[in-house]
Parts: C-alpha cells; structure tokens; sequence
C-alpha cells in the first residue's frame, strides 16, 4: 500500500515509501524527524505547518505527501546558513521580540520570507493582510509585523 | 520600596535584553511534546460522546481491534485507574463535586466526554480504530443554559443532586440596604461575558511511559503545572507520588487552559500501564473546542446606586456562572475571583454580592487568561459608562470621582482584600493625554461626514495578581499552596544554575531569572541556565498562572540569590582574613571596605566554595540555596485602557482606529517581554469583544470547535497599539514587582465595548453585548433607527 516517493527537503534528497493519504506535515515530522514544523489546526486555519514547496509557501498540513514527489520543500530547519548563521527573517523575530511560546513561529517565519519574496516593499497593512492565515496567540502581532518588515529591510539592502 | 535600576549594566533588571530562549525555537529546535518519541511508543486516540447527555447502553470495539495495528481499547471497565479527575476547589465549603470518571462511567454530561480509548501503531490507526469503535447511546435530556439550568425543573445534570446549582457564593456588607436605600439614583444594567475557547496555538498532548519493573511512571505534558499533574496522577494511578516524574518540555501557550489536570494525561498513564509501552496523544483543535476547559460564561445582573454627583453609594452584583459539567481543578474558585474584584478600582464599600454556580451539559469552564477578573473589569467598566451616560457626566469624570485615592493605599476593599499601591488617577491621565481623549469630538465629526460612527471608550481596571498567599488559598477553599520555589546553584567554574518552580510556556522565564541573578549576583547574563517544568529537579513548583511568576517565583529567585551571596561573603571574609562586616559588595565581588586590591569576585568564590579547602567554621560547601517563598499579599496592577473606533454603518464593521494602554505592573524587569505580555493579552481582550464565542445548540451540540467557527483574530484584525507605563512599586516584594501576564486581557474589552456603545451613543445605543461581530452591531444599529 505504500508509494514511493523521492523529495528534496532543504537540499537533501529523501527517498521514502509512504501511505498515499500521510500529509506532508507527518512525513516531515514523523519520518524525517524534522520537527520545527508544527500543525495547530485541523481546518487549514491557522498556518502553523507553513512550509515551501517549490519555493511557494503552502499549508503541509493540507498537502499529502505523495504531491510533492520530485518536488524540492524547504522548512524552518532550512532557513539558516550552514555555518549557523541566522536567515535575516529568524534574527529579526529575535531582535523585535516576534515570538513569545514559539510554537506559531517556524510556519510564521515561512509565510513572512514568502510576503518579502513577492512583495519587498509591503506597508504594514499589507504585511498584516497577508499575514491573516496565520494565527498567533501569544504576541498580539505587533512585533511580528515590525519583525517582518525589518528582516524585508535587511534583506533588501543586502 | 523603591529601587532604582536604571544604572543597572546591560542583561541586568530592567533591561530590554533579548530573550534567550529564542534561537531554539527560530530554528525549529524547539522541544514540544508532539516532537518527541520513546522507543516503542504508541497512539492514542479518543472516542467521545457526540451528545451531550446520554446513558450508554453498549461499547463494541470487536471491529476496532480486528484492524491491524490496534494494540487495545480501554473503556471504564478496563482502564486502570483508582479514581476520576480530582479537584483542588471548595470555597465556602459544601461545593458539590460529582464523580468524573477518566472515562465515561454510564452517563456522558457533554459533547467529547471521552468514552473509549484506542491504543495503536500510529496516530492515524488510532483515529482508524476510533471510528470502528461503535457505542450505543440513549439520549437524556439537555440543558446547556445556566440561568435555565437553575430554573425548577430544569433537567438535571447530575441526577444524585436535586438541583444543577454547584455553589451560592455570597457576600453582603452590613451597610448595603441602607447605603443603596440612600441612593439618589439606581441603575441597572445585565452583562453577557459570553463562554471562550481558549486556543494556545500548541493544543494540548502527552505521554506516557509506565515502567513495570520499577512501577515509575514518567508523564510528558503540555501543562502550566507539571507538580500538580503529578500529585494528582499519583493517587489516580494508584501509585507512590515519589515514582510519578511529570516532565514538561516547551509549551506552546497555555492562557490558563494548561493550569489544570487533564482525564487524558492520567488516561496515557494508566494505558501504559496497560499495555507495557509508552502511549502518546495529540489533541487535535477540534478536540480542543470540547476537550479542554472553556474560559468565562458569566452573566450578570448589576444594580448600582449613586449621588446625583455620580458618586457610587452601593453596589448589587447577582451573578450565573456556567461551570460546565463537572468541576475541573479549579473551576468553582474562578468566580470567586470574580466576587473580590466586583468593586474594581472604586472606593465602594457598601456592596452585596451572590454569585450561583451552575451545571449545564457543556465542557467544564475553568481558568483562562484574567481568570473571574476581566468578567469583573468588564461589567463594572460597562456599569461606570451606563452611569455616565445616565447622569450626563463624562466617562473620565465619574472614573475619577470613584477612584481610590492614592492616599488610601494600603487599602481594604469591601470583598476583604488590601490592595498593595496604585495611582488611578495618574494612569488615566497619561491614558487620556496619549490618545488625545480631549481632541475626539472634532474626530466624531470627521467621521460623522463620512457618513460613519465614531466612538471612545475606556476601560480603568486593578487586578489582583501573584497568586498566593497560602494562608489565603486554604481560606478560600483551594487546596493547594501558593508559595514558590527555587534553587541557585553555583558551579566550580563560575556558572550558575537557576531552578524555578515556575512554568513559562512564552513568557521567558529564563530570560528574565537570568537578568534578575545578573543583578544580584553578579554572575553575567549569559552565564545563567533556568531550569525549569521537570518535577525531577525540583522539590516542588506551583507553576505558571495568574501573573504570579515573577511577584512569587521571581522573589524565590531573589531571596535564594541573596542567601548565595551573604554565604560569598562568610567565604570571602573568612579567605581574605577580615570580619563579614568589613565586607562590601561590589555587584560582582566581596571587597574589603575601601580596598578593591583585597576582594574576591563571585566565581572564585563559587570555586573556593566548591574545592573546599577552607571554609569558615559551620559553613557547608558549595554555594548554593533553596527559597521556598510565600508571598505575604497578593499584588494588584492596574491600568487606564483608551479605545477609538469607527463603526461602518452598512456592514457593522468595527474599525479600530487606536489603542492606548497604561500599565502600573510596579517594577519592570524586562521592559520587552512586558510589552510583549500586553500586546498579546489586549489582542485575546480584542478578541472576546469582537469575534470570539464558543456556542452551544440547544441540544448540547458545539457549534464552534474549529478555527473556522470560532475567530481568534488574525494581523489584519487588530490594530498596532500605543503602550505606556507609570509605576508604584509593590510594598509587598522586595523587588517592587506585580505581575503583567493578564493586564490587557482584563482592561482590553470594556475599552472596545465602550468605545462601540459611544459610537452608537446618538442613536440612543445604550449597551451592546459581546462579541461584537459585523452582524449583531449592523442588528444593532438597525433596531435603534427603527
């Protein structure tokens, strides 16, 4: 019953046999053991298993595995350097205070790179309407907001 | 007491340091329960009742244990267990509390009381095998109401009673009758604080692992109270506490709805037991919406009388709260908090209050975010606006006219308690400077071209804060403490190991105790490690609730770190040859007085101490110290909260245009994690007074268990908020401290509230019922052109 499946996930590629009806978000958590992606609903709400899909941000949480056969993912695990240095989006939720329990935080992060990648000069409405499938309930979002748009500062002057 | 920490060098108190806990969780390498596996482990997944009062005539989980990878399905019968869920909650004595079976024993009381468990391979086998399950059931009679629950006849939640009423709390002052008979005026006024979820972003999750040859048994769990979790599963479970360890790894979020012991966590326990290998479960959010507890479900009846002036002479509070099916942990002692806060931040002591208690069909309500306190700010904030409006007196004014008095403090309230500090006016003045309260009717105008409705609205409010006292907790009927503890452990090279009882699940406790030991130890910042939700290294914690952490937990620490120092300066004098009394403290050494070529930095003498060589007579090695502190009051913040909205009048879209808040939280440790406290804690206030209601049909079905039904706000719902302070230090704790996690919670909806009622005002608008949402202010305005 199981399909095999080959998928490249943050440069390495994984070859796996998997049931057709196991969710991305599992695949990734469970046999990969890539857990900083996380799941907080059961409704596609929320945006906390946010992850890339050929450079798209989508929900793993909605995605089955076996859709992304061939197809590269990137999650948080992927986002800083190798030599461990922090992706501009991870420094600013630390420097601005982004993230207070952490849990929304990796699909967060995912879905703001994401709003800075086609749309670098977002105002704050716009960083806040693009934000809205993701839920956090720790922070009240203020300093999410103003972490997105000094991590899209950084990374447009660089 | 105050204390000055401004000179304080970077990473100390009342530094804006960055937290430490971050990278962990920027980079994915959080630990939360779900992420973590035993060998061996296995998945659990409930069946539970879809209705909500029902006798269960027959389980049959032949065809869910013929599908492979099902491992067992435990029902009541089978689940070994000594008893139901326990709670730590008698105030006044004689609350009733019914049986609460881990499983359903016969009757199930609401929609997801859980009747069977399935223990398979994985987790989705388990929700497989939970679907084969088929139980039968036979509808009982459903009341989900409160104020019907207490009607005659209404249907009986728990038949061994004769009523659903669980407890009458009361409490009248001598004076009331004639105080209110006195009034020139009486208004009335009914509030709704309507029934929510609670909704941590990480649902709640366990596991357990039940070791047979030793009888030890280790409980995973997303929980704001690992020590409690493990009292209570030992006698649960039928086991020596001393074998039960609780380990707590990152939380992701609690608001209260983690401050409780859950049937699932002792069911993972005893299924291990069971079935000799770990068993995990996940809640999933629609799990949640009926599985964990709800918060608020209060309605109340107020009745005010004032002088002409608008000074209040008596107040009446009769009061429903839904307590839900059962009693959870503290269920019966959230509305008592409600009782002492009735009279707010107002010099009232002519007051008669009765709050009943009520079981309905519904999921237990509990804890969440404020905790009976914002259900208090709330209606009396509401009540202070309707007597404004009814005496044509400003809504600033008559807070004004009521206040207590800076010159009051230590002040007792007329429900018992002895409010520490507080300078309301000061609060609403730099509120109403911030968000130019003075300027609005020139915005009202602008709006009204527009063909829209502009309002203001404010919200004063005190809470009380740093549970508790534990000579005040046992005379409230809670059976538990409210002392804290910790541990400060030097090690040979200098480090420092701090162990916490508390709980942070966001609220960056190790940031924070490391500031605070930087301060007044010495040791630097980055040179601290917090130890904290793991019941193996601690002799005890009370947790993470009710703003308590810091004004509890936080003085453990200090007192610990201060016990550390003075045995440094018995070692420094005895090593530098000198009396104790000739030592100064540096800040980072024990010096000689005037000398600093004679001194001993605070590491060389948690090395010295450690090595042991010399020691001063009747001093033990190594420099560490144990607090177990009980605060001597509680503490109580409090604030001036300022809204404006504008109301489009042909959606009934709520618009809000700006948010001020001022906080008096008395001393600030770390001025980024306090805003950050507030910024969340108003938007989950914003979030009851525009869009959150967890609804129940009248037949017990829940109608809003997802994200899709129930609307926590998103970025785009709510507003960048203006944040300010002024603080009088607590006299209660030696750092001055009171406490932050709840504020916004509690000051935020009255504000909006008020601000929509303002808006509305010219219509003749008088009240409005939370949440606020689009359809019921358009119904709104609607019936008040008609």
């Amino acid at each position: 019953m199981g399909e095999t499946i080959t998928v490249t996930v943050n440069g390495t590629a994984h070859t796996a046999e998997v049931e057709p009806r196991t969710l991305l978000v599992h695949f990734l958590r469970e046999q990969l053991n890539l857990t900083g992606t996380h799941i907080g609903c059961d409704t596609s709400t929320c945006g906390c298993c946010t992850v890339h899909v050929d450079g798209d941000a989508v929900l793993s949480c909605s995605t089955l595995a076996i859709q992304c056969d061939g197809r590269e993912v990137r999650t948080v695990e992927g986002l800083q350097s190798e030599d461990g240095t922090l992706h501009p989006i991870q420094q600013a939720f630390h420097e601005n205070h982004g993230l207070q329990c952490g849990y929304c935080t990796p699909g967060m992060m995912m879905a703001a790179v994401g709003i800075i990648e086609q749309q670098p000069n977002a105002t704050d409405d716009e960083i806040r309407a693009a934000l809205e499938g993701n839920l956090c309930r720790c922070t009240g979002y203020q300093n999410i907001v103003a972490s997105i748009r000094a991590a899209a500062d950084q990374m447009a002057r660089s | 007491m105050a204390v000055d920490y401004t000179t304080q060098a970077a990473g100390g108190i009342g530094d804006a340091v960055l937290r430490k806990e971050d990278r962990k969780f920027v980079t994915g390498e959080g630990r939360y329960v779900d992420d973590l596996k035993l060998p061996g482990m296995l998945h659990a997944a409930f069946v539970r009742s879809p209705f909500g009062h029902a006798r269960i005539t027959s389980i049959d989980a032949a065809a869910a244990l013929a599908l492979p990878g099902v491992h067992a399905v435990l029902t009541h019968e089978s689940l070994p267990v000594e008893t139901g869920v326990l709670s730590a909650s008698n105030p006044g004595g004689d609350v009733r509390h019914p049986e609460q079976a881990i499983l359903v024993k016969e009757i199930a009381r609401y929609v997801g009381e859980p009747v069977a468990m399935v223990i398979a391979d994985d987790r989705y086998l388990a929700r497989d095998g939970a679907d084969l399950v088929h139980v039968e059931y036979d509808p009982l009679p459903v009341v989900v109401d409160a104020e019907k629950a207490l009607e005659a006849g209404a249907p009986l939640v728990h038949a061994e009673y004769d009523s659903n009423l669980v407890k009458t709390l009361e409490h009248h002052t001598d004076g009331f009758d004639d105080a209110m008979a006195k009034a020139s005026k009486v208004i009335k006024l009914r509030v709704d604080n309507q029934r929510l979820t609670p909704s941590a972003m990480e649902t709640r999750g366990c596991i357990g692992d039940w070791q047979d040859a030793t009888g030890e048994v280790t409980l995973y769990t997303s929980t704001q109270v690992a020590h409690f979790v493990r009292t209570f599963v030992s006698i649960v479970c039928g086991t020596s506490e001393a074998k039960v360890r609780v380990v707590t790894p990152d939380v992701g979020g609690g608001f209260g709805a983690k401050l409780n012991t859950y049937r699932e966590e002792f069911a993972v326990c005893a299924a291990s037991h069971a079935v000799g290998r770990p068993v995990k479960w996940i809640e999933d959010r629609t799990e949640a919406g009926v599985a964990t507890i709800h918060g608020r479900a209060q309605v109340q009846y107020y009745e005010v009388g004032v002088t002409d002036e608008g000074k209040i002479v008596a107040l009446k509070f009769d009061a429903i709260q839904n307590n839900g099916a059962y009693n959870m942990l503290l269920t019966p002692s959230i509305s008592h908090l409600t009782l002492f806060m009735v009279p707010g931040l107002y010099d009232i002591q002519d007051i008669s209050i009765r709050i009943r208690q009520a079981f309905t069909n519904t999921t237990p309500t509990d804890a969440y975010r404020g905790a009976g306190r914002p259900e208090a700010t709330h209606g009396i904030e509401r009540l202070m606006d309707a007597i404004a409006d009814e005496l044509g007196i400003d809504a600033a004014e008559i807070r004004r006219r009521n206040f207590i008095k800076p010159e009051q403090f230590p002040y007792s309230s007329a429900t018992g308690l002895i409010y520490d500090s507080g300078s309301y006016d000061e609060n609403l003045d730099a509120a109403l400077e911030l968000s130019d309260y003075a300027g609005f009717e020139a915005r009202r105008a602008e709006s009204e071209a527009k063909g829209k409705y502009r309002g203001i609205g404010l919200s004063t409010y005190v809470e009380v804060c740093g549970l508790a006292p534990s000579a005040v907790t046992a005379a409230l009927g809670i059976g538990a403490p409210g002392w804290e503890h910790s541990t400060v452990r030097l090690h040979p090279t200098g480090k420092a190991t701090v162990i916490t009882g508390t709980s942070p699940h966001g609220q960056g406790h190790a940031t924070s105790w490391s500031q605070i030991t930087q301060t007044e130890l010495g040791i630097p910042f980055e040179d601290v490690e917090v130890i904290h939700g793991d019941t193996a290294f601690q002799p005890y914690g009370l947790g993470t609730y009710g703003s308590r952490s810091l004004a509890v937990g936080g003085i453990a620490l200090y007192r610990s770190l201060g016990k550390v120092r003075e045995k440094a300066r018995e070692l420094a004098a005895h090593l530098l040859e000198c009396s104790v009394d000739d030592m100064e403290w540096t800040g980072t050494a024990w010096q000689v007085k005037g000398s600093p070529d004679r001194s001993k930095t605070i590491q060389e003498l948690a090395y010295a101490g450690w090595t042991s060589a010399s020691l001063p007579e009747g001093i033990e090695p190594v420099l560490e110290a144990t607090t177990f502190h009980d605060p001597p009051n509680f503490t109580f913040p409090s604030g001036t909260h300022v809204c404006e909205v504008e109301i489009d009048p042909d959606t009934g879209r709520i618009e809000i245009l700006k948010y001020t808040a001022v906080d008096d939280c008395g001393n600030v440790i770390n001025p980024l994690i306090v805003d950050g406290q507030v910024h969340g804690g108003i938007i989950q206030g914003l979030g009851q007074a525009l869009f959150e209601e967890t609804v129940y049909a009248e037949d017990g079905q829940m109608l809003t268990p997802t994200f899709v039904e129930y609307l926590v706000p998103s970025a785009a719902d709510v507003p960048e908020m203006t944040l300010s302070r002024t603080t009088t230090p607590s006299p209660s704790n030696p750092l001055g401290v009171k406490g932050i996690g709840e504020a916004g919670t509690i000051g935020a909806s009255a504000a909006i509230v008020n601000a929509a009622v303002d808006a509305l005002s010219g219509l003749g608008v008088r009240h409005i019922e939370m949440p606020m949402q689009p359809a019921r202010i358009w119904n709104v305005i609607q019936e008040a052109k008609s």
